[in-house]
C-alpha cells in the first residue's frame, strides 16, 4: 500500500505543558494579596495605635449590650416569622382562591418594597392611627420603638420564609404524598413524618441564608433609636468623631455572619450525610 | 440664583414635557389640585416625584459599575492563580459579610475623612462633603458587585469548556472568545440570579436616604413630617417601591423570554 509519506511519526504523547509560574494571572493574584495584607496591618497598626483602654472601658460593654440587642432582636423576629409562615405558606398553596391571592399580596408586598420602608410605615405611620390604636389599647405596644422593629421585621422574614418553605415542600416529589395516603396516613401525620423532614433538609440552607440577611438587615433599627450593635456604633461615633467605631462594629458583624456560616455548613453536612454517597 | 447642577434650559424642558408625574400629560393632573399629591407649591406630588428618579437613577447607575466589577471578582474566583482566588473570596467575604448600612455608612464617613487627610496632606485646608449620591453609589456597586460575582461565578462553571475550545480552535483571541462567545450565554444564564440582584439592588437604594439623599424615602419623610400624615406618605413609597418592582419583573421576564429563543 502506498502512502503519501514514507515515513510517519512515530506515535508520542504530547509534550507536557509548560508550567509558566509567572503570568497575568498569578502576578495579579500576588498584587492584590499583598494589597489585601497591606490593608490588614495598616488597620490593625491604626486599631492598635488608636487603642485607649478609657475608650474600650467605656465602649466596650455598650458594644456587648449592643451585639446582644441584635441578637435577640434577630432571634425572636426569626421565630416568630417562622409561625406566621406557616399559614401564609399553606395560604400560597391553597386551591382556595381567595386564601392564595391574599397569601401571594402579602408576599409580594413584603418582598417588593424596602424593609426600611416597611419599618417607618409602622413606626411612624401607625402614629397616624394613634386614637384608634388608644382605643383598643394596641398603642402602648406600637409606641415603643423596639416592638415596632419586632413587629415589622417579622411580618417581612415571614414573608420570606413562606417561599422558602413553600418551595422546600414543592421540591418534595408527589409520590411521597400519594405513597402516604395509599399507607392510610392523615394529612397532618403525612406533613409531620412523611413531607417535613425531607423539605426540612431542603430549606435548610435558604433558611441560613435567611438569617443572615436578617442579621445584616437589623442594622436598620439604629434609625428608629434601637440601640442594636449599630446603634451603639452610631452613638460612639457621633461622641468620638473616632472613625474606629466603624472598624469595630465591622469586625462584629463579619465575626457573627462568618460564625453562622460556617455552623451551617457543619450543620448541613451532619444532616444530609445520609444522601452521601 | 441658578443651581449649577441642573441641566441646560432646553433639555430641562425636554424632560420636564416628559415627565410622566407632573409634566402636561403627568397623571398628577388626574387628582383634586388641593390634595396632598398635587404638584406645585401645595402638594408633594412633584418632591416624591423627584426622590422617584433620584432613586432610579442611583439605581441604573449602580448596575453597569456592580456587574463590571461583579465579572472581574468572578473571574478572579474561577482563576487558575490561588492567590487571585483567595483575594476574589476576601472581598466577596467583606461586603456580602457586611450590613449594607454599615458599608454605606463607611464609605461615606471613611471617604470624607480619607479625603480630608489626603487634601490637608496636600496643604488645603477646606472642609469637604461627599456628595450622598456619589458615596451611595460606590457603597451600593461593592454590595451589589460582591453578590453579582457569586452569580456570575456560577454562571461561569455552567458553561462547558467545550466553548472556549471551541473558540480557541477557529484561532480567535482569548479577548475575542469572551466577548463573543463566553458572555452573551453567561448572560443567559445568569439573568434570573442578576434579576433577583437588580430587585435588591431597588430596595437596597431606600438606604441611601438614611445619608441625606433625596430619594423616595427621604422626600416622603419630609412630607410625612411638615404635614402630619406618616402613615399616607409612608404607604405611598411603599407603593412606588412596589411599582418598581413589578417594573423590574415585567422587565426581567421579557429578557428571559427573549433570550430563550435564542436558545431553541
Amino acid at each position: 500500500m502506498a502512502h503519501v509519506i514514507d515515513e510517519l511519526i512515530p506515535p508520542a504523547p504530547p509534550p507536557p505543558d509548560v508550567a509558566k509560574r509567572w503570568n497575568a494571572a498569578s502576578i495579579s493574584g500576588y498584587l492584590f494579596l499583598a494589597l489585601w495584607f497591606l490593608a490588614a496591618v495598616a488597620l490593625a497598626a491604626w486599631l492598635i495605635g488608636g487603642w485607649s483602654n478609657e475608650r474600650v472601658a467605656l465602649y466596650g460593654p455598650k458594644y456587648l449590650s449592643g451585639l446582644l440587642t441584635t441578637i435577640e432582636l434577630v432571634a425572636t423576629c426569626i421565630v416568630l416569622g417562622a409561625i406566621i409562615s406557616i399559614p401564609v405558606a399553606f395560604g400560597r398553596m391553597s386551591n382556595n382562591p381567595v386564601f392564595s391571592t391574599l397569601a401571594y399580596a402579602y408576599v409580594y408586598f413584603f418582598r417588593g418594597t424596602p424593609l426600611i420602608a416597611q419599618l417607618f410605615l409602622i413606626y411612624y405611620g401607625f402614629g397616624s392611627f394613634r386614637d384608634q390604636l388608644d382605643a383598643v389599647g394596641l398603642w402602648v405596644i406600637f409606641r415603643d420603638a423596639w416592638n415596632c422593629a419586632v413587629f415589622a421585621f417579622s411580618l417581612n422574614t415571614a414573608a420570606y420564609q413562606a417561599e422558602i418553605l413553600r418551595g422546600a415542600i414543592q421540591s418534595v416529589p408527589r409520590g411521597q404524598f400519594e405513597g402516604a395516603a395509599s399507607l392510610g396516613l392523615g394529612r397532618v401525620i403525612t406533613m409531620r413524618k412523611v413531607i417535613m423532614p425531607q423539605a426540612m433538609i431542603v430549606a435548610l440552607r435558604p433558611y441560613g441564608n435567611e438569617i443572615i440577611l436578617m442579621i445584616k438587615a437589623s442594622a436598620i433599627v439604629s434609625i428608629v433609636t434601637v440601640f442594636d450593635l449599630m446603634g451603639e456604633t452610631r452613638r460612639a461615633y457621633s461622641r468620638t468623631f473616632d472613625f474606629q467605631t466603624y472598624i469595630w462594629a465591622a469586625i462584629f458583624y463579619l465575626l457573627i455572619v462568618e460564625a453562622l456560616r460556617n455552623i451551617w455548613v457543619v450543620l448541613e453536612n451532619r444532616l444530609t450525610r445520609h444522601l452521601k454517597r | 440664583m441658578s443651581d449649577p447642577t441642573a441641566p441646560p434650559l432646553a433639555v430641562a424642558s425636554i424632560l420636564d414635557t416628559l415627565d410622566p408625574f407632573c409634566g402636561p400629560a403627568g397623571i398628577l393632573h388626574l387628582i383634586p389640585e388641593s390634595s396632598l399629591l398635587s404638584c406645585g407649591a401645595t402638594g408633594w406630588g412633584d418632591e416624591i416625584a423627584n426622590g422617584f428618579f433620584i432613586t432610579l437613577c442611583l439605581s441604573v447607575g449602580t448596575l453597569p459599575v456592580g456587574l463590571v466589577l461583579g465579572f472581574f471578582i468572578a473571574l478572579g474566583k474561577l482563576s487558575e492563580s490561588r492567590a487571585l482566588n483567595l483575594s476574589a473570596n476576601i472581598y466577596t467575604t467583606i461586603f456580602r459579610g457586611l450590613p449594607e448600612l454599615l458599608t454605606i455608612f463607611m464609605i461615606y464617613f471613611g471617604l470624607q475623612i480619607g479625603l480630608r487627610q489626603l487634601l490637608l496632606a496636600l496643604g488645603f485646608e477646606e472642609a469637604i462633603e461627599i456628595n450622598a449620591f456619589v458615596a451611595g453609589l460606590i457603597a451600593l456597586s461593592l454590595v451589589f458587585s460582591a453578590f453579582a460575582s457569586e452569580v456570575l461565578a456560577s454562571a461561569f462553571q455552567a458553561i462547558p469548556k467545550g466553548q472556549y475550545e471551541g473558540g480557541a480552535a477557529l484561532g480567535l483571541r482569548g479577548g475575542i472568545v469572551m466577548r463573543k462567545i463566553i458572555v452573551p450565554q453567561l448572560l443567559r444564564i445568569a439573568l434570573p440570579g442578576l434579576g433577583n440582584l437588580w430587585m435588591n439592588l431597588l430596595k437596597d437604594t431606600a438606604l441611601i436616604s438614611v445619608i441625606g439623599l433625596s430619594d423616595i424615602l427621604r422626600q416622603t419623610g419630609v412630607a410625612a413630617r411638615v404635614t402630619k400624615e406618616p402613615f399616607f406618605f409612608f404607604g405611598i413609597a411603599c407603593i412606588l417601591y412596589l411599582f418598581l418592582a413589578m417594573l423590574s419583573s415585567i422587565g426581567t421576564n421579557w429578557l428571559e423570554n427573549r433570550y430563550k429563543q435564542v436558545e431553541r
